[in-house]
Order: structure tokens, then sequence, then C-alpha cells
């Protein structure tokens, strides 16, 4: 079992190289875009005095590579600054974006996980009949249209047809949550993003299940069971589920953290205040402290999440918890 | 009931139209010289007081902040006017009315302004306002080292004092005859002073709104002040700002009801969006422009020739067309808007046309048959930027003249490419008065001076003018200023841009609109109201 720990404490030492890294290209990729934070949020009011006098404040005057190391050393230090834009404390300003996103995730997480499990095993268990087609059919349509396609159709069915065919009720095309809302209203407005995401991530999933397992179904010790007589679904669950885990943890994984992550689009059609759109408005003034933190924040949530991938496939196989 | 009372119920319910009332009314025997105000007072049914309405705003970004002097877009500047009163205020029809100052008086040549307060004004946490107030709102942007954009408004003032608790004296270093007018702007807004300073983090006001809580880039909340002491104003209870940047995703949530009222439709889907019922597309036209500034200090913008060839080259009835989807009109090449007091008329000034041959023959006169110039452009500038410079291209080439559309990336356009190349596109809200538009844009040591221009004739007119009591030679110095610069400048404005959105049915205003900014100049919350 020890190996096991030791394998997490070297990950998560490499994790944390790849954090460093990661902060460092994105530090140089937003300064080299052009502008910077006092140009784009003075905008057409600039003056040179006006420009200055912000630089100054900011101390966006100092070289690249000072600003950088005083971000570092506030890092190391558990503290995440303050935005440049607007002087409020980053910790704070991302935490309620950071939750945001997480709901949407888990939601979205429990509507798709079960689902594209379930029709990924029934895919196997019915291989190449009328359902194992449409199924497919069904789901990789949806992967192949992007996003805010997909976004905009469940609109216009759910949200707006819906009031002339169900007249008082609709799915709101707005997500507009907040923390007083109560668990209930907050599940309905994020119902129709959710639903885009679990449209989104289903078709992975569902054929990486269905894949994993037939591919299992034609070892030696499957058809050893088949040759004892044992049901179609018995032999799915109890012997080629089992061994199936491992690529199917790995890619469950994957698409949670793209769930997290790749938002973005999602986030600005139904206006949902997440980690997405922040990113977004602060590159685009580029206030670094902000885009920093988000993208060590995008970048720990992969290294986790992979990590958490790789353990649950050691743990899911006795060959490898208990290598000879 | 009278057959005559019976038209004006249905006139209140909506029911008739001004035209079908007088011609009903008519048929009663009622001339429509008295038929058309009281068809006017049936139909504006009295405001009602209540309701929480929800606006959905194109702007709003993680950068907003409560500090006055940063206020630069629609959520912000609606925010001012929500939460807060001025010294002054501009009417629905484009006049200087009393806010906070009761009435002012100036010295004879226009130097030192006397305010007079209201005494019964207070903040939302229950301080009056008082002349210190003022003088701590005002000084916060003209202290040292001050990053306000009201800056050029504040510089001429050499001297703010309080004179008693509701007295309030402000010395500028020249006469300006419209200084009541620049004291409404969005950026001053009256604050509660502290011991150095003003406290604007709070978010306290003395308008007809308090703020109750406010996410930078996300949303704000507002609910009324009971204290404000316009009672015939602010009707709602509360109001709820959301900054939705995505123009589709606006335009489905009113659709869907999620919004009362959306600011910028996308124009080009906007007659889809008149056709639901339920649903108001509403527009007013002002101060607003769009233009492709020459800059007169670089070749070959120097010859006025080519200059001249560029105005005739464009065909503005076509931009107004095909970019601003016919929410717009014509621009005549000075920054003066129709809603000025000043305006020249078609007799003063001739609307400039689409005449290749003119061009033309400007062009030989200044020997340059051949003329290449290079338009660099981003979308940063205006709505349809890119898109207008490609027009243009092809409008230009009739008259010879081989125009280069150079893309630039829109981050840092208006600081590396606006004002600083040979030709640009910019974007102007416009001013309420000449004289603060022409400053801010034609005078020649204006910091925003986009086309370098330098006229002699023309600075010794914005100076007189500035501080002139006499309306009628007032008159005649603006026209000559506009056809200065319309005939001998470097700004080619080829169209003025409509505000334009989209609202409820339910949500009512009045018959005048303010034009001066978008949403009946950004006062819709107070003047507005629901549908009893």
């Amino acid at each position: 079992m020890h190996k096991l720990f030791i394998l997490v404490a070297q990950r998560l030492a490499l994790g944390l190289l790849t954090l460093f890294v990661v902060s460092l290209i994105i530090f140089l990729g937003v300064e080299m875009l052009p502008g910077d934070l006092a140009q784009a949020i003075l905008g057409q009011a600039a003056t040179e005095e006006t420009i200055a006098a912000m630089r100054e404040r900011l101390g966006l005057n100092l070289p690249a590579h000072i600003r950088y190391l005083q971000w570092l050393g506030g890092i190391v230090q558990g503290d995440f600054g303050t935005s440049l834009a607007n002087d409020r404390e980053i910790s704070e300003l991302i935490g309620v974006r950071l939750a945001n996103t997480l709901f949407l995730a888990i939601v979205a997480a429990a509507i798709s996980i079960p689902i594209a499990l379930t029709l990924g095993i029934l895919a196997a268990l019915y291989r190449n009949s009328w359902y194992d087609r449409t199924v497919n059919v069904v789901t990789l349509s949806f992967v192949s249209t992007p996003e805010f396609f997909v976004s905009y159709i469940l609109i216009l069915f759910l949200s707006v047809k819906m009031q002339a065919w169900l007249p008082g009720f609709h799915f709101p095309s707005l997500s507009n949550v907040s923390w007083d809302d109560t668990f209930l209203e907050r599940l309905y407005a994020v119902f129709l993003p959710a639903l885009t995401l679990t449209l989104v991530v289903i078709a992975q999933m569902m054929r990486m299940t269905r894949a994993a397992i037939i591919n299992l179904l034609a070892s030696p010790y499957i058809e050893m069971a088949n040759l004892k007589g044992l049901s179609r679904r018995r032999i799915i669950l109890k012997h080629a589920l089992p061994n199936a885990w491992a690529p199917i943890i790995t890619v469950v994984v994957l698409n949670l953290a793209y769930l997290i992550v790749g938002v973005v689009i999602v986030e600005v059609v139904f206006v949902y205040p997440g980690l997405g759109r922040l990113i977004v408005d602060a590159v685009r003034t580029r206030d670094i402290p902000v885009v920093q933190a988000c993208s060590l924040i995008f970048a720990a949530t992969y290294i986790l999440l992979n990590l958490t991938a790789d353990v649950m496939s050691i743990v899911t196989n006795p060959r490898l918890l208990h290598p000879r | 009931m009278t057959k005559f009372d019976k038209l004006k119920e249905l006139a209140v319910q909506g029911r008739l139209s001004r035209r079908e009332f007088i011609g009903y009314a008519s048929a009663l025997g009622i001339t429509a010289a008295i038929a058309d105000p009281l068809f006017m007072s049936s139909a504006k049914a009295a405001p009602t007081r209540g309701g929480t309405v929800r606006i959905g705003h194109a702007h709003g970004s993680t950068t907003d902040s409560l500090d006055p002097g940063t206020w630069e877009n629609d959520f912000t500047i609606e925010m001012s006017f929500a939460v807060n009163n001025f010294l002054t205020e501009i009417d629905v029809d484009g006049q200087i009315k009393a806010e906070l100052a009761e009435s002012w008086d100036a010295s004879d040549d226009a130097t030192v302004w006397t305010f007079k307060l209201r005494k019964d004004v207070t903040f939302h946490n229950g301080k009056t306002v008082t002349a210190d107030d003022v003088v701590a709102s005002f000084n916060h942007h003209r202290k040292d080292g001050s990053e306000s954009a009201a800056k050029p408004i504040v510089s001429p003032i050499t001297d703010i004092k309080a004179d008693g608790p509701n007295t309030v004296v402000i010395t500028l270093s020249g006469g300006n005859a419209d200084f009541p007018f620049l004291v409404s702007d969005y950026h001053i807004p009256i604050l509660p002073a502290t011991a150095d300073g003003i406290d604007w983090k709070s978010g306290i006001g003395c308008g007809p709104y308090a703020m109750e809580s406010f996410d930078p880039g996300v949303s704000a909340k507002f609910k009324r002040h009971d204290g404000y002491w316009k009672s015939d104003r602010a009707w709602f209870d509360a109001i709820e700002y959301t900054a939705v940047v995505d123009t589709a995703a606006r335009g489905n949530a009113l659709v869907t009801g999620e919004f009362d009222v959306i600011s910028r439709p996308d124009l080009k889907t906007v007659a889809l969006l008149e056709r639901r019922p339920g649903i108001d597309v509403e527009e007013t036209s002002g101060t607003a422009h769009y233009g492709f500034p020459m800059r007169v200090d670089a070749a070959p913008f120097d010859n006025n020739d080519v200059r001249e060839a560029l105005k005739w080259a464009v065909d503005r009835e076509e931009l107004v067309k095909k970019i601003l989807k016919g929410r717009g009109v014509v621009g005549n090449d000075h920054p003066i808007g129709r809603s000025n007091r000043y305006h020249a008329t078609e007799e003063e000034l001739p609307q400039r046309t689409y005449d290749p041959d003119k061009a033309k023959h400007h062009l030989k006169k200044a020997g340059m048959e051949n003329l290449k110039v290079k338009l660099q452009i981003a979308d940063a500038a205006f709505a349809g930027a890119v898109n207008a410079a490609e027009l243009y291209r092809e409008q230009a080439a009739k008259a010879g003249i081989d125009l280069q559309v150079a893309r630039e990336p829109d981050d840092g356009y208006w600081s590396n490419i606006w004002n600083k190349q040979p030709f640009s596109g910019t974007y102007w809200g416009g001013r309420p008065t000449e004289d603060w538009m022409f400053t801010t844009t034609h005078d020649k040591d204006a910091e925003w001076n986009e086309t370098a221009f330098k006229n002699d004739k023309f600075q010794k007119l914005l100076v007189s003018a500035r501080s002139e009591l006499n309306d009628t030679k007032r008159r005649d110095m603006y026209v000559e200023m506009q056809r200065i610069v319309a005939h001998e400048g470097g700004s080619l404005i080829p169209m003025y841009n409509n505000y334009v959105w989209a609202k409820a049915k339910k949500l009512k205003h009045g018959e005048q609109m303010a034009a001066n900014w978008d949403l009946d100049g950004h006062k819709w919350q107070e003047r507005w109201w629901f549908e009893g």
C-alpha cells in the first residue's frame, strides 16, 4: 500500500512544478498581448497623465520579472493578492465564482455520469442492435454540435416555446444564481446549462464504457463464462465490468475536469457567474493577478483529477494494487 | 357616459391611437387643436408606483468600481444616475434643470458661479447634503494624481469653496456660459464628504435609489430611497441590473420575460424582436456619432483638398442603411448633433452628399489623382467599424481613391491607434452643449483633439462663444464653427447612431425622452413606471 503513497507524493510534487511552469507561461502570454490594464480600463478616455498615474499606483511601471517575483512571493505565502482592477481580494472574488462553477459541474456530472454508464453498458449488452445504433448516433450528434448551438436550441424549445405550450412554466434562459436562493431554486436556474453540458460530455463516456466492455468480451475468461452458460447480463456486470473500470474512470474524470474548466462558452450564453466568465473578463482587461489565480485553479483541477484517475485505476485493479 | 367620455376611456386604455382619437373626436364636433392635447392628457395615464424592474445591460465588467472617476460604461453610468443626484440635470427636452442646486448665478463674465443648494435633501444614511459635500465631491476629481475621467471638466476650476451650509462658489480660469451643463456630468455626483475626501466606497448617494448589492461584472440591486425629495419621480420599488454581454442571451431573456428592458439589442435581428407581441423597440436620436478622423498634421491629410476628396467619397446614406440598419441619420463632418441647441440647419450648412466627381476634382487640384491612404480600424472603435471601412473602400474606389483597410487588434486600440495614427476610426457619445463638444475634440490643446485640428479663427470663436450670454450672437458663432470644422477640419463624420433599446410594453414613459444618452438619458429608472 505504501507504494501508492509514494506515487501520490511524487505526482503532487510534479504537480507543483507544473503549476509553477503554468503560471510562468500564463504571465508571459498575458505580457505579450498588446496594451496593459491602465489602457484597457481607461479606454478612449485615457490621457498620458491618467495612464501614468494609474500605472504608478498599480506598480505596472515596474519591470515584468519584478512583478512576477512579487506575485510568486505572495502565492508562496498563500496570498493571492488583490485584483488590480478594483482592489478586491482575489480569494474573495474567486471564491463565489469557483463555488458557482463547481455547483454547475456537480449537477451536470450527477446527471450525465449515471446516464452515460447505463447507456454504455446497455449498448455493450445489446451491441449492434437498433438500440445501440440509435444511442450512438444521437449522442455523437450532440458532441459534434458546438456547445453554443446546443444551448440556443435548448433555450428555443425549453424556454421560449415552452411558454406557449405550458403557460406559466418555462426554464430560465438566464442562470442568475445567488447563494441566497434555496437549493431547489438554484437547481431550476442551472437546469439548462447543466443539460447542455450533459449532452456535450455524455457521448465520450458512453462510448468508452461500451468499448471497454466489448474489448473484454473477447478475452478467454469471458469465453469460459459463456461456456459455463452464464447469462449475458451476469457476464457483463459481474465479470467484464470490474475489469473495465480503469479506462472508464479515466475518461469520466477527464470529463469532470472538462465540466469545470471548459464551460466558458456555456457560462457566457447563460450568463452564469462562474470562473470562466471571470477569466475572460480578466484577460480582456489584462488583470494579471486574477488571470494567474484562475489559471492556477484550472491547472490544479486537471492535475488533481488526473491523479485521482490514476489512483482509482490502481485501486480497482488488484494486479496493479498488489504487484509482485 | 357621453360619447366623448367613452372615447377618452378608450384612449386611457391605449385602445385608440392618437390619429383615431382625433378622427373620432372631430366627428363629435371637436377640432384637432382641442382634441390633440385632450388625447395626450387622457392617454398619458398617471404614473403608478411599485414593482421591481429588471434590466439586461450590454455593458458591465469585473473592473467596474464605485469610484466616480472611473465610470465609463452603460452599467456604471446608469448606476451613477440611480444612486446619485447632481447639481443640475439635463431634462427630457435637452435643457438644463435644477437638481441639488435650486438656483445659480454667474458673474457678468461667467467666471464666478454661485450655486444655492436645496436644504431638504438627505443621503441614504440620513445625513443632510451640504455645501461641504459638494466641494469634496468636486475636489475628488481635482486632487493631485487624480485618474478621473472628469479631469477635463474640472481643470478650469481655480477655486471652489463653501459659503455657508447651502451655497457653493466656483471660480473658473475663463468664462463659461455653459458651466451648469458641465456639472450635470455623470462623473460628478454629490457624495458624502469625509475628513480627507469623499466616501465613494460605501455606495451611499442622495439619489432616487439606494444600493443594496453590487457585484462588478455580474449584477447590482437597488431599492427606492423613501426620503427622495422629488415626489413625481422614481416610481419603481426596486431595480435589478444584470450584465449580459452576449447579445443573443440578452434578447432571449427579454423574450422569456426575465428582463423588462434590455440595452443595445442586436441591430441585425432587432426587426424580429419588434415583431413579437408585448415588446417595443424604441430609439432616440441624439449626439452620438461614428467617424473616421484624419490627423491634419500628417501627410497626405495636411492638404485640405485631400480631406475634401475623402469627405465627398463616402456614401453616408449607404453607411446609415447598412451599418446602422437605418437606425441613425447622416452626419455632416462636425460633431454637433440634431438635438444640440445650435445645430446648423440645411440652409446654414448644406448636407454633404456622395459625389465621386467632386472628390476627383479635389484630388486633381491637390495633384494626387492616384491617392493611396491607409485606414487603421478595429471593431473597438464602434460596432461594425471594420464593415463600415470595407464599404467606404468600395465607395472611395469610384473616386479613384485606393483606400487600404488595415485591421488592428481591439486590445490597446484607443491607446495605440486612435489619436496617434493619421487615419483611424472613432466613436463619440456626444455632449449636450456645443462648447463642451468642441472643447473636448477640437480645441487646439485638447488631449482628445483626434484630428490635430488647429485653426486660429475657430479657436478665437471657441473662446468668445464660451462666455457669450447673447443667444443670437452665440448661435451665429457656433454655426460658423460648424462650417469651419466641416469644410476645413479633419473630422469625417458620416453617421449619427441612434440609441436603441427594447422593452416590455407594460413599461411606460413620458411622451418625450431625453436624447443626451441611451435609455432616456440613462434616467429611465427615475422617469419610467409600470402600467398600473
